[in-house]
């Protein structure tokens, strides 16, 4: 039985070979972020999953700690072939990526104690903090926060940016309430 | 490095695994405070650098993570770091996946992630400023961040491109002695 968003498609198979190929593919592709080329990939090119169930997915990734790429393939891996599918999946997942950081980590050790390499990194650096500035600014001014979301924002950029709380307290204090405050909030 | 050394890096990121919540970035002050205060294994120049070639690189930004093993103690640390820093949510995913079934799941996730996604862009935002002080080498940088902070704010364009254009920045700054 198909359904509009094409459900029927969660009962396709994937062999554990296209599983690990798929993945090691995905994780060359991800420059500068994998989330985008992920949904191009397992939704579109490769038929895996539905795009219903890949938002489904992908929204559990992002709840739970941990990099939401990462735990979106341990899901997806498990999906399909249980605790293998899950390593193969990772595994996969982070192998080219290891092996090109591996490459650049040499090439640093080489050559960042020349003065111009130095100085181009710096530049790069200071580039990435800006990226990291501007991606959370945007996020924030596009979300169009509540008031409570807003306080409990400004809250944890003053722990981990200002004070320099270590990162448990933060999160052990932050994360009930702000959960709590918004669904109370929704509920009246 | 000693074993010792070895199981200190994992004793430092193996918790952080389980309290990433909004991706890689949002424990980087938490990585910093670690890496640079509490152990001193990296400088905090190297520290910035470390982080601009992992947002350059292929792959999830929580190699980061990876890359300060391979610099704190080479391949041993590399292996080490990585395990560490996503073993335990992968496992605490997985059990998560056995629990609950496919679609039932919208209700709590919704009101889960609603509460989650302010402390995230908190944290975020502070591992900006952490960051941003960390590079810090004067007038010059700060206008490369400020800059790439407005670029990216006003533009859906690839970052990549400030990145590139930080580095000939940087590259140019040292060469007429700014940098």
């Amino acid at each position: 039985v198909l359904d509009a968003s094409g459900d029927a498609l969660a009962a396709k198979t994937v062999r554990r070979s296209e599983l690990f190929f798929g993945f090691l593919s995905l994780g060359l592709l991800g420059f500068g972020g994998i989330a985008p080329w992920a949904r191009h990939v397992i939704v579109e090119r490769r038929r895996w999953l539905s795009e219903r169930d890949y938002a489904e997915f992908v929204s559990l990734g992002q709840v739970l700690p941990g990099s939401n790429t990462i735990n979106a393939s341990v899901l997806i891996g498990q999906r399909f072939h249980g605790l293998s599918g899950a390593v193969i999946a990772v595994v996969a997942l982070m192998t080219m990526p290891l092996v090109v950081l591996v490459m650049l980590a040499v090439l640093y050790e080489r050559f960042a104690a020349l003065p111009e390499v130095s100085a181009g990194l710096a530049g790069a650096a200071a580039a990435a903090a800006g990226m990291v500035i501007g991606t959370a600014l945007k996020m924030a001014w596009k979300l169009r926060p509540t008031p409570v979301a807003s306080v409990v924002g400004v809250a944890a950029f003053a722990a981990a940016g200002i004070f320099g709380f270590a990162l448990l307290p933060t999160i052990v204090v932050l994360v009930p309430l702000s959960v709590g405050a918004t669904s109370l909030m929704r509920r009246r | 490095m000693s074993r010792g050394g070895l199981w200190s890096i994992a004793a430092s990121f193996a918790p952080l695994s389980l309290l990433m919540f909004g991706g890689a970035n949002s424990i980087i002050p938490e990585i910093h405070r670690q890496v640079v205060e509490v152990h001193g294994w990296l400088s905090g120049d190297a520290f910035a650098t470390l982080f601009a070639i992992a947002q350059a690189a292929p792959g999830p930004n929580i190699l980061i993570v990876s890359l300060i093993g391979w610099q704190v103690a080479g391949l041993a640390g590399l292996l080490v770091a990585t395990l560490a820093i996503n073993l335990p949510h992968c496992v605490l995913a997985y059990a998560i996946g056995r629990v609950i079934a496919p679609h039932g799941n919208t209700v709590w996730v919704k009101a889960l992630k609603d509460g989650l996604v302010p402390v995230t862009l908190g944290l975020i935002l502070a591992s900006g400023l952490v960051m941003g002080r960390a590079a810090d080498h004067g007038l010059l940088s700060e206008v490369i961040s400020g800059g790439t902070a407005v670029f990216i704010m006003l533009t859906t364009r690839n970052p990549l491109w400030m990145l590139g254009a930080g580095t000939v920045a940087g590259f140019a700054g040292g060469y007429l002695g700014a940098m």
